[in-house]
């Protein structure tokens, strides 16, 4: 079952003198819920991606995760790349095992976990060989099975399809979303792809830059699995770019950072 | 003919298929112009030392009375010995030599500031002829085996440590993201992540370790030891025995090329990259 993620006042700075990349996030995402981060690039979304999942550390406030402050990284809440980063000198069912090896199983018993994670991605035939001889899709499925092996409750994805071409993007973001919600994991995508955030989203939150902050958001609801096509899709697809220039521009939507009693009395 | 009559170019037909044996031989004939070529230098030297009579006491050096006397040497069994005493040397010196330098490398190379630091003083005692040490080390330890060893690991260590190094430097950062993200401990990254990264780094790093402690071996084996390499050369100049001194340098030069094909194979089998 997924976990709850909350962020709590959230400033971060690289550096003392720095200006904030960060300032004041301030928001909760509940068990299993999908939700898509978007903005401009340099907004600090991957930074905020980064302390979910441990590997940075807020300058002020704090990030829990079922109501526990995130300190450091968990397979538990792990996250996917823009670029794959797979070993190289490790087969594809190895690479998908290493969390499970990290977390202590023989390697013949992690390898065995994964054998079925690999043939529901579709990676049933390549099990065997070498990560270098894949292409950039099958990279992405084998780090996605490398994120699920550990039984994660939330998954946090850094535009991991950016780099794709479109028809294995346009799978992979109708395959993630409904693994997610098949195993209840919370998910979070980063992604300045307006309609990938529709498509794979139950919410979206809207980031402004310099300082990042969550300005706006959107509940999606549409039914699944979303077609891009569709009339609902597009609508939502509008609002979604209405309200992204408007925080952007300061024509349109809230210039206020959302705070968690805002989205509590706004739901 | 029969039929059935086997010759040995029939034989390594069958063994290899046509296309395998000119492959194969196809492979073999430039190293086998350059022995070729390099024998023929060796004659012609051995023919002018001869016909030049300041010369012509040095005339066993030439590649006949070589190859008769290493002939003899293998034959008799004698060769072996100061072999085994050589390898043994290398062998401990190396182990030393990777013992110290893959720890020391890994080290500089994960920490920034450590190779700040080590940077100017290595490079400052890498430059120092591992020779230059015999002093101190026939001071410093108690036999003469143990100094050559002494020698050895000073002539190792600096190739692995600075080729470990770069190895740990040339790390894809995303490597140790995804590991930490994964919940490595920094053993787990040690063993799964770092050190396979590496390995072609620190193989290619004793490969040149190999080559250097293989030069210094034989001089070292000058001084004090009375096995070894050096030591039957030194012996063979002493007794005038020209003959058998060329055929010991070609004993040399045969071990460490063998060393050499080794390390290589090792490289190739470790290598992770893509062809």
């Amino acid at each position: 079952m997924g976990a709850s993620l909350s962020i709590d006042y959230v400033t971060h700075q690289f550096s003392p003198s720095a200006a904030p990349t960060l300032k004041d996030i301030d928001t909760r995402i509940d068990p299993g819920e999908l939700v898509a981060l978007i903005g401009r690039s340099g907004c600090g979304k991957s930074t905020l991606l980064h302390m979910m999942a441990g590997l940075l550390i807020p300058s002020q406030g704090c990030i829990r995760i079922n109501s526990h402050q995130v300190s450091k990284p968990s397979a538990k809440w792990n996250m996917m790349f823009q670029k794959a980063s797979l070993y190289p000198w490790m087969s594809v069912k190895e690479n998908a095992a290493l969390g499970l090896m990290f977390a202590g199983l023989q390697k013949a018993e992690a390898v065995e976990k994964v054998n079925s994670l690999l043939d529901m991605l579709g990676l049933h035939d390549k099990k065997d060989v070498n990560v270098q001889s894949l292409s950039g899709g099958q990279q992405q499925r084998v780090a996605l099975a490398r994120s699920l092996a550990t039984d994660p409750d939330i998954l946090l994805l850094d535009e991991p399809f950016s780099a794709l071409d479109a028809f294995t993007r346009t799978a992979l973001q109708e395959e993630v979303p409904a693994i997610c919600r098949e195993r209840g994991i919370t998910m979070i995508i980063v992604t300045h792809d307006i309609d990938e955030a529709v498509a794979m989203a139950d919410r979206v939150l809207i980031m402004s830059q310099n300082p990042g902050r969550i300005v706006d958001e959107l509940e999606v609801g549409l039914p699944w699995p979303r077609r891009h096509m569709d009339n609902g899709f597009q609508i939502r697809r509008e609002e979604l770019m209405n309200r992204f220039k408007g925080t952007d521009t300061g024509l349109q939507g809230r210039q206020q950072p959302i705070t968690t009693q805002q989205s509590e009395s706004a739901a | 003919m029969s039929a059935s009559t086997t010759t040995p170019m029939n034989s390594a037909v069958s063994l290899l298929g046509p296309a395998k044996l000119i492959r194969l031989l196809s492979n073999l004939q430039y190293p086998a112009m350059g022995i070729t070529g390099l024998l023929a230098l060796w004659w012609v030297g051995g023919l002018l030392i001869e016909n030049n009579e300041n010369l012509s006491a040095f005339s066993a050096f030439a590649p006949a009375p070589a190859f008769h006397a290493l002939y003899d040497l293998v034959a008799s069994g004698e060769i072996w010995a100061p072999i085994t005493s050589s390898l043994y040397r290398i062998l401990v010196g190396l182990t030393w030599g990777i013992a110290i330098g893959v720890p020391v490398g890994v080290t500089i190379g994960y920490i920034g500031v450590a190779l700040k630091v080590a940077n100017v003083p290595f490079q400052f005692l890498r430059m120092i002829s591992p020779l230059a040490w015999m002093p101190i080390a026939v001071m410093a330890f108690e036999t003469w085996d143990s100094a050559i060893i002494f020698l050895l690991v000073m002539a190792t260590v600096w190739p692995i440590i600075f080729s470990t190094a770069h190895g740990v430097r040339r790390i894809d950062p995303n490597w140790f993201k995804v590991a930490r993200n994964l919940g490595a401990s920094g053993t787990q990254m040690l063993r799964r992540i770092i050190l396979p990264a590496i390995m072609t780094d620190v193989m290619a790093g004793i490969r040149l370790a190999v080559g250097v402690a293989w030069v210094v071996l034989v001089p070292a084996e000058y001084l004090g030891v009375t096995s070894g390499l050096g030591y039957a050369i030194n012996d063979a100049r002493d007794t005038l025995s020209y003959d058998y001194l060329a055929a010991v340098v070609l004993v040399i030069g045969i071990i460490g090329y063998g060393l050499d094909s080794v390390c290589n194979l090792l490289i190739k089998r470790f290598n992770w990259h893509a062809e």
